[in-house]
């Protein structure tokens, strides 16, 4: 019972932060400087979560910022395939593919 | 995809492109998925809880962290303020996309900010930006985030029931970096937008270790900062003409 309040707690919680301006607070009511700021959040938030995943090492947890890091070249390959095609299949394809590749010439 | 004057498309037309924009995302989320049902059962949680997690909660980092402290056996009040910690990055996501919905009506915007995650956005805020003004464009947000929803509770399933996992070696989780990679490349135009992703990703990086997802978060809002004193030095006045010059 203790465990099954645990996690409805999480999803209120979870829940009230996703309805907090989409439902609770209008847009118009926050601060210029604060609507301002929310053109950013895209390349903010999806370059905090690009590019730990690519510097750090699986597993342990490494910060490998060499040419040795499979992941760091397979990002790069796809970042300019990305920048050429403007093609999620394309980048993904591109990433996926250095990344096997690399790895099979290490292993 | 569509051009200005496209006549708008259907409902069903934009639910489905919602889908297919998420596709490539599940890639990388079905392993996630998968790895959280597995964790939730070995740390000791029932099926039916470790099901409903996903359900109730419906946000991975925060159900990951949130079944280890309950295996640490943390005080209730922690693991919740932890969640509102991990997950208070949505709130950018709901003021960010607010000004597209907010013609809505209640269900929707409720029902929409249930299915309000990182793919989600990343993949909604792409197609409001795309500026078309059709009037279905909520179908594409709720078939984007209908299937990851789906995909997140049925990948639980398979974790839970023992349905084995994708073998590390594929690398599958490498898809979701990537497919945010190329949604990210066609966002960084302009020295502001750069300079909100070049501050926000070093911070990141930096603050991989922190707590509770924190790292993220003020990665996040200083990025956010950085973007706005970027744009705020270029369009000085007097530096006006070389800020558009590039």
């Amino acid at each position: 019972m203790r465990l099954w309040m645990i996690i409805i707690a999480m999803g209120v919680v979870t829940y009230g932060i996703r309805l907090s301006v989409l439902v609770f607070v209008h847009h118009s009511a926050l601060p210029r400087p604060a609507r301002d700021a929310l053109r950013f959040v895209t390349p903010a938030v999806l370059a905090a979560i690009i590019l730990p995943a690519v510097l750090y090492t699986r597993g342990a947890g490494h910060f490998d910022l060499t040419p040795g890091n499979e992941r760091l070249l397979a990002a790069l390959a796809a970042a300019s395939v990305a920048w050429a095609t403007k093609s999620v299949w394309a980048t993904i394809a591109a990433g996926m593919t250095a990344l096997w590749v690399l790895q099979w010439l290490v292993g | 995809m569509s051009t200005p004057g496209t006549p708008a498309v259907s409902r069903r037309a934009e639910f489905f492109a919602g889908i297919r924009a998420q596709v490539p995302l599940l890639l990388g989320v079905a392993p996630f998925g998968m790895a959280y049902g597995a964790y939730a059962v070995k740390t000791g949680l029932s099926a039916g809880l470790a099901q409903s997690m996903s359900a109730i909660v419906f946000g991975g980092a925060s159900q990951f962290v949130g079944v280890r402290l309950i295996g640490n056996d943390v005080p209730g009040a922690v693991i919740v303020l932890t969640t509102l910690l991990v997950n208070g990055r949505h709130m950018l996501y709901s003021a960010s996309l607010a000004p597209y919905t907010d013609h809505l009506a209640m269900r929707w915007r409720w029902l929409l900010a249930y299915l309000l995650t990182d793919e989600a956005y990343a993949t909604a805020i792409t197609r409001y930006r795309r500026g078309d003004a059709s009037p279905h464009a909520h179908w594409f947000f709720l078939g984007t985030g209908f299937a990851l929803w789906a995909t997140w509770q049925i990948t639980t399933a398979v974790g839970v029931f023992g349905g084995g996992a994708v073998p590390d070696s594929w690398s599958l989780d490498f898809a979701l970096p990537l497919t945010f990679l190329a949604i990210l490349v066609p966002v960084l135009k302009g020295r502001p937008a750069v300079a909100a992703a070049a501050v926000a990703g070093v911070i990141a990086v930096v603050g991989f270790r922190w707590p509770y997802g924190t790292g993220l978060l003020t990665a996040m809002l200083l990025g956010m900062a950085a973007g706005i004193a970027a744009d705020l030095a270029l369009h000085r006045p007097a530096t006006d003409g070389e800020a558009e010059a590039r």
